[in-house]
Parts: C-alpha cells; structure tokens; sequence
C-alpha cells in the first residue's frame, strides 16, 4: 500500500473513532436549552421528544468499547504498520511445503505473530510423534494395522471421497480404488506416486480426425467394445480392428492396457468391461471421438509425506480383501 | 390513534396505500419462497429435477423478494407516508411518486423471472443483471429526489428523527447499489464486475453489509421512531440519544463490511477494522433500541391489550438481540466458529423475521385503517393470532439455527487423537436435518401469519368507509 492510501486508513479510521468519542462528549452535555427531563417543546404530527440525559450505563459502555478499539488496534496494526504485537493470520504467496517453511523461518526473526504458523506448529508438536511412527514403517506393514488404517481412512475421507466416493468405489470420470484394475499400478509405491505427484492422462487425444470422421469412429467403436465380449456388427468391428493399429501403442495390440507391458502411462484396458467413462456405445464413442483428460491432482505439497503414506496404506488396503 | 392530524394538507396517500397492500402482498411471496426452499434442503425432491425449482435459484428468489420486495415496499409506503405528515405537506414531485412505485414493482417483477431463468451477478443481495441495476438506479434518484423534495419544502422548523433515519437510508443505499453494480456488460443479460479477487469480495460485503445496515437498519429505525411513540402515544425518551446514536450508527456501520472476510485473501488490517468497528457499534445500536423501548415509559399496561404495540415492542427486543449477536460473530475467534454455518442463517433471520418484519407488520396494522378510513383494523383478535404464529415461528426458526449453526461449527474442527477431523462433511448436514425441519416448521408459521395479515387486511380495505370503529384499548 502506497503511504498515501497508507494516510488515507489511518486519517479514516482514527478520524471515525476520534468523531464518536467527541460526539458522546458533546450530548452527555445539556445543549438542548431546556431542562433535562421535559419536552423539546416541537411536536412532529402530535410526537413529542423529551430531553432524558443519556442512560449512564450505555455512555459509560460505549466510551469502554472506543477506548478497547484504539487498544486492539495498537497491539494488531492498523494500515502499512503491523502492530505492537506484529500479528498476521498467515503467511502469503505460498505455494508448496517449502517456500511456507521459508517464510516461517522469516517471520520469526523479524518477529511476527503468525497465528496459522503457531496452530500448525502446536499441531506438530501434538501430533508429529504419531505420524513420525507410522512413516518408518512399511505400507504393507500398515495395511494390516487397524489403527494406521483409520488414520488413512479420515484423511481419505476429508480429502479423497469427494471424487472417488465415500466407499472409495469412483464414479464416472474417477477410478475405482477396491478393485485389482489400475491404471499406474496398484502395489504400494505406485499408489504413493500417483498421490505424491498426481497423475495426468493427457495421451488421449480427439482420434475423431485421425480415424477418418464418425464412421472410422464407430468402427473402432465397434472392435472395442467386442473386446470385452460385447456384442457387436462383426463387420464394422473388422473394419474397426484395421483402424485400432493407431490405438495399440498405448492400449497395447490385445488392447489389455499400458500397464500390461510394464508401462504406467494410464491407458486403460479395454478387454475387462470395467470403464472408466462409461461403457455405453455413446460413451466409448465420445471418448475416441472427442478424448479424455483425466487429472489426479499432486497432493504431496497439500498433505504431505507422511499423510500420504498413510493414505496409501489405506487405499492399498481396500484391493487387499 | 392519529386523528391528531392537521386535515388541512392534502397529502398524497394513494403511493403510500399501494406500498402498503404490496408490502403484505410480497410478504406472503418471500416468505413462501423461503419455505419452499428450506422444505427442498429436507426433501431434495421438491426441485421436481426443474432448473428454475431448484435450491440455487430460488435462495436468491426469497432473499431479493423479502429485503427489496417486503422490506423495501414497507419503507417506500412507511416513509412516503411519515416525511409527509412530520413535515405537514404533500409529497414533492408530483407523479414522480407513482413512478417509483410501478419502477419498484418492475423492478420485482424482473427479479422474479430473471433469477429463476438463471440470471445472476453471482453476488449475493445484488444478484441481478446489468440492465435491471439500472433500473433500480433510476428509481432510487427518484426516490431520493421526491424525499428530499418534500424535506426540503417542509412547513416544521426542525426535520423529525424519523426522516434523519430515512434520509440517511435513502442517500447510502444508493452511493452502495451504484457502487457495487459497476460491471462490463458482455450482452443483454451476462456482465462481469470491474473489480477482481479480494477488492471484489471487499466491494461486495461493503454493499452486502450495509444493505443489512442501512436498508434493514436505518431505514427501519426510521418506522421505528416514528410508529412507536404514535402507537404507544407516548413522547420520544430522549432526543439526545436519537442523535448519538443517529450519527455514531451511520459513520460506523459502513465500515463493517470486512467482518463478513475474516481469515481470507483480505488484508489483516481491513479484517481488524471491520471487527473493531463492527463492536464499537454496538452501544449505537442499542441506543435506538433504548430510545424505543422506554418510550414506553407510563404505557406499559398497554402492551397487555394492543397487539400491534406488541409487534412493535418485540421487534424491539430482537433488534437488541441481533444486534449484539451481530457484533459478537465479528470478532475472529468467534467468527471462526459461526462462518458458515447456519448461525448466520438464524442471526439473519432473528433480524430479518424479529426486527425487520415485526416493525414492518406492526407499522402496517397501524397504517391500514387510517389510509381506507377506518378507525381500526377489520379483526383485533386475527392481529393478535398473527403476533403469536409470527413469534412462535420466529423462536423456532433461530433457536433450530442456533444449535444446528454451533453444532456445524464445533463438528467441524473437531479433532481425533492423531489430530485428524472427526467429521466428514457429509455427517455434520445428516446430524442437521432435525434442526432443518424445524427451521420449516417455523417457515410455515410465518406464512400462515402472513396470510391471516392479507385477510385481515382486504375485510379493512372492503368494509364500508367508517364502519370499523375504535376500541378503546386500556
């Protein structure tokens, strides 16, 4: 804030406070040129208006309260000035796990109050040793605790189940997570990758173009579907199986997925009638035609290690029944 | 009652009747709405899978047909009416009265089909579009000019406490409407404000606040001062306090605004201005309240057998009430609490029902016979059945928002032992519904009062002139 705007505050606010307090001054006074208690000697339409003092207890209260807010804002700051005790609500600018951590360190030597950074730090203190435990044990390990688990569980529920579900079983557009169909794997690091880093399905690209319009479309429609036993026009489904040469780099020629030959680029199998956006024909076809961009979002700056890996534990648990 | 009046003057009631039926009118209609969606936040159902019955645009719906359809036609007849007979002449500017009438109706009738079609600014309480912000504009200057007008040529020396309140109301709503609506049009019915991030939000509750503050405060303080003593027959308690608390209430409250933004993007300074001022202004505040109530210093008894004195007292009462929660919720320990839960909702509306609409109602019942020439309204006993659905309404509603608000709040930030939350998102709305049913409950008695209201109202209009006699009362 520029040292105009700085004043501008400054003049504003006091000036507000200073007027209220000369104001109360000036009518715990008698001005009203008659004796306290009668008329004012107008009437508006046979109202009449008496000139009682003011009540004692409210001047006394209301000169309290101007009095406490010249205090608070003293100790908490006022415009560019941060205040006797230099308080803040939080740091600014943040953007990952380690610029916050620099700019705890700064505020401390310049000797801020920041109240987020004492709540976190009280927190840690608290609850640090519990996550410490837990983060020199295994995710295998701590699938079979039940109480790691629950811990996993609450944060899944906080953070997670908003797109995958409460009961983790997704929805249209968000994986289902107690199945053995993974898109990056489901052994315990690879779930801690996709929740450390995020996951983002850029591969599938619109193929409406490539393949020729909504006839190629609805061939290559065909062959997919009948990959998973669906019925369908064998003969566009053959004509489909020509065109699919385009897919079987990332789906793989069997269409069985980038996992099944080693690669965890996200290209689901299509062989198992599990789908991911739908497995009406509309679907599939509005899928090859128009391409899908999934985003799992990187959390390791959001939960932090030590949740995630908690968090994996759990979400591995649920495909180990 | 008020045969006091100097019938020499020839004053222009035919605005003031026609505020007055819509203000009942609009009454029922917000407050339907207002059922109708706390009914759908029980039964989802109820939205009929239609886009314009569905929760998010008809909250906007309630909320503008109950400040700026009810609450508003209520000061447009209450001050028309006021300003005239304290100043004893007739209203300034001819038909420029009757033209803020049919623009204020226009302007409901828009809301009315724009917001359920989908039409919004997103901001709440100023949620129309572009060309309807203009008409308001419009109708406001116009409002402000027959006021002032008619202040200005006045035959009383001083300017009654009442018409400070009003002016006050008149001339910030509109430096608040303009300001907050200025926005690039993009086509007929879709702009985008010229202010962005954390000014926007800071514009928006500078607006948002003081259409609480001025609109549904001062305007209302305006009704109170001029009904209570009329109704009570009683002189005003004291002048001196009408005029500390007159200024101390207008300079402060327009700085509350940032106590709706604790703990966001908004500077912490403009966080703890918003939060001193906010509880600074709650002496001012009661200060009207006291001014009110002891009014009725030697008239008690009278509150035992005249209905709409009690309207106008226990307004009173859940003004002082809302108004001390209010600067409570300001400060941020407290706020960090109630933010977002549905404490606000019954704060609001502890306002909303217990001030705004109880000050309004009784200003209303006094107001119907004298304008039809009648000595008092149709049935005394229907008022007094509509004071008590009204009020049992009113107490349901806040007392079920209370808890349901405190319970959100500490379900919430509850923690378990490993420092995890306790609560999905999810469990604290199932343990809400309880409370959300009797938040409907509550709605329905506020309808039926309303109802009652018209009733009452159209046997008063439709009875022959003078047929309804005064009873003496007391």
């Amino acid at each position: 804030m520029s040292s105009f705007w700085n004043i501008w505050v400054w003049v504003l606010t006091l000036g507000t406070l200073v007027g209220c307090f000369t104001l109360l001054r000036y009518c715990l006074k008698n001005f009203a040129g008659v004796p306290e208690g009668e008329s004012m000697g107008h009437t508006f339409d046979g109202i009449e208006e008496l000139n009682n003092p003011l009540p004692q207890w409210w001047s006394t209260f209301f000169l309290l309260t101007i009095i406490w807010a010249f205090g608070y804002l003293a100790l908490y700051g006022l415009g560019n000035w941060t205040g006797f005790i230099g308080w803040k609500s939080s740091n600014q600018g943040i953007l990952s796990l380690a610029e916050s951590k620099a700019q705890v360190i700064a505020a401390k030597e310049n000797g801020y109050l920041v109240q987020y950074d004492r709540e976190i730090e009280a927190a840690d203190i608290k609850y640090g040793p519990i996550f410490d435990g837990y983060a020199a044990r295994t995710i295998e390990d701590l699938a079979t605790d039940k109480e790691a688990l629950k811990v996993g569980q609450r944060l899944y529920l906080q953070n997670c189940s908003q797109c995958h579900g409460s009961n983790a079983s997704g929805t249209t557009g968000f994986p289902n997570l107690t199945d053995k169909d993974w898109l990056y794997g489901g052994d315990p690091q690879s779930i801690k990758h996709s929740l450390l880093y995020g996951r983002n399905a850029n591969g599938m690209i619109a193929w409406g173009a490539a393949l020729g319009g909504d006839q190629g479309v609805k061939e290559v429609t065909a062959y997919v579907l009948s990959l998973s036993g669906r019925e369908v026009d064998v003969a566009s489904a053959a004509a489909g199986k020509e065109k699919f040469a385009l897919c079987a780099s990332c789906h793989g020629a069997d269409g069985k997925g980038s996992l099944a030959m080693g690669i965890p680029l996200g290209a689901p199998n299509l062989t198992d009638n599990i789908w991911l956006y739908g497995g009406s024909q509309r679907a599939v076809e509005s899928s090859i035609k128009n391409g899908r961009a999934g985003v799992m979002p990187a959390w390791k700056d959001i939960l932090g290690e030590q949740k995630i890996h908690l968090v994996s534990a759990y979400v591995y648990s649920l495909s180990q029944k | 009652m008020s045969q006091s009046n100097a019938s020499s003057v020839d004053y222009n009631f035919d605005v003031v009747r026609q505020f007055t039926v819509m203000t009942v009118i609009w009454g029922i209609f917000g407050t339907l709405v207002g059922v109708l969606i706390a009914a759908q936040l029980i039964w989802p159902a109820l939205n009929f899978e239609t886009p314009w019955l569905t929760y998010s645009r008809l909250r906007p719906l309630h909320t503008n047909a109950v400040i700026f359809a009810f609450g508003t036609s209520a000061l447009f007849a209450t001050s028309y009416y006021v300003v005239q007979r304290t100043c004893k002449t007739t209203l300034f500017g001819g038909k420029l009265a009757s033209f803020t009438f049919w623009g204020w109706q226009l302007v409901i009738v828009l809301a009315a089909i724009t917001l359920p079609m989908g039409y919004t600014s997103s901001k709440e309480y100023a949620e129309l579009e572009w060309p309807i912000d203009i008409l308001i504009a419009v109708v406001w200057i116009s409002y402000a000019i027959v006021f002032f007008g008619t202040l200005v040529k006045r035959k009383t020396s001083h300017i009654y406490v009442a018409n400070w309140f009003f002016g006050g109301f008149i001339l910030t709503v509109a430096v608040l409407h303009i300001g907050n609506s200025m926005v690039i049009p993009v086509s007929m019915m879709k702009s985008y404000s010229i202010y962005s991030g954390a000014i926007d939000a800071m514009m928006q509750w500078w607006y948002g606040h003081n259409a609480v503050g001025f609109l549904l405060t001062a305007g209302f303080l305006g009704i109170m001062y001029y009904f209570v003593p009329k109704q009570a027959e009683r002189p005003v308690y004291s002048y001196r306090l009408s005029i500390v608390h007159f200024w101390a209430l207008v300079s402060l409250y327009i700085w509350a605004g940032p106590h709706h933004l604790h703990y966001t993007a908004l500077p912490d300074w403009a966080q703890s201005v918003g939060m001193v001022m906010s509880i600074v202004l709650f002496l001012p505040s009661w200060g009207g309240m006291i001014n009110g109530i002891m009014t009725l210093s030697g008239a008690w008894h009278k509150l035992r057998h005249d209905p709409i004195l009690r309207f106008l007292i226990v307004s009173l009462s859940f003004y002082g009430m809302s108004t001390f929660e209010g600067p409570m919720m300001a400060i941020k320990s407290v706020n960090a609490l109630s933010h977002y839960t549905d404490w606000t909702i019954g704060h609001v509306h502890s306002g909303a029902l217990g001030w705004v609409a109880m000050v309004s109602i009784g200003a209303m019942y006094h107001l119907i016979p004298v304008l039809f020439n009648q000595g008092r309204m149709y049935s005394i006993k229907l008022i007094n059945v509509h004071f008590w659905l009204h009020t049992t309404g009113i107490v349901l509603y806040i007392v079920a928002m209370w808890i349901s608000g405190v319970m959100q709040g500490l379900m919430w930030r509850a923690v378990n032992t490993d420092g995890t939350l306790t609560y999905s998102f999810v469990e604290s709305l199932t343990a809400s519904y309880p409370f959300y049913f009797i938040r409907f409950v509550g709605g329905v008695l506020v309808v039926a009062g309303f109802l009652l209201m018209a009733y009452n109202m159209f046997k008063t209009i439709y009875a022959k002139d003078d047929s309804l006699k005064p009873v003496a009362i007391g």
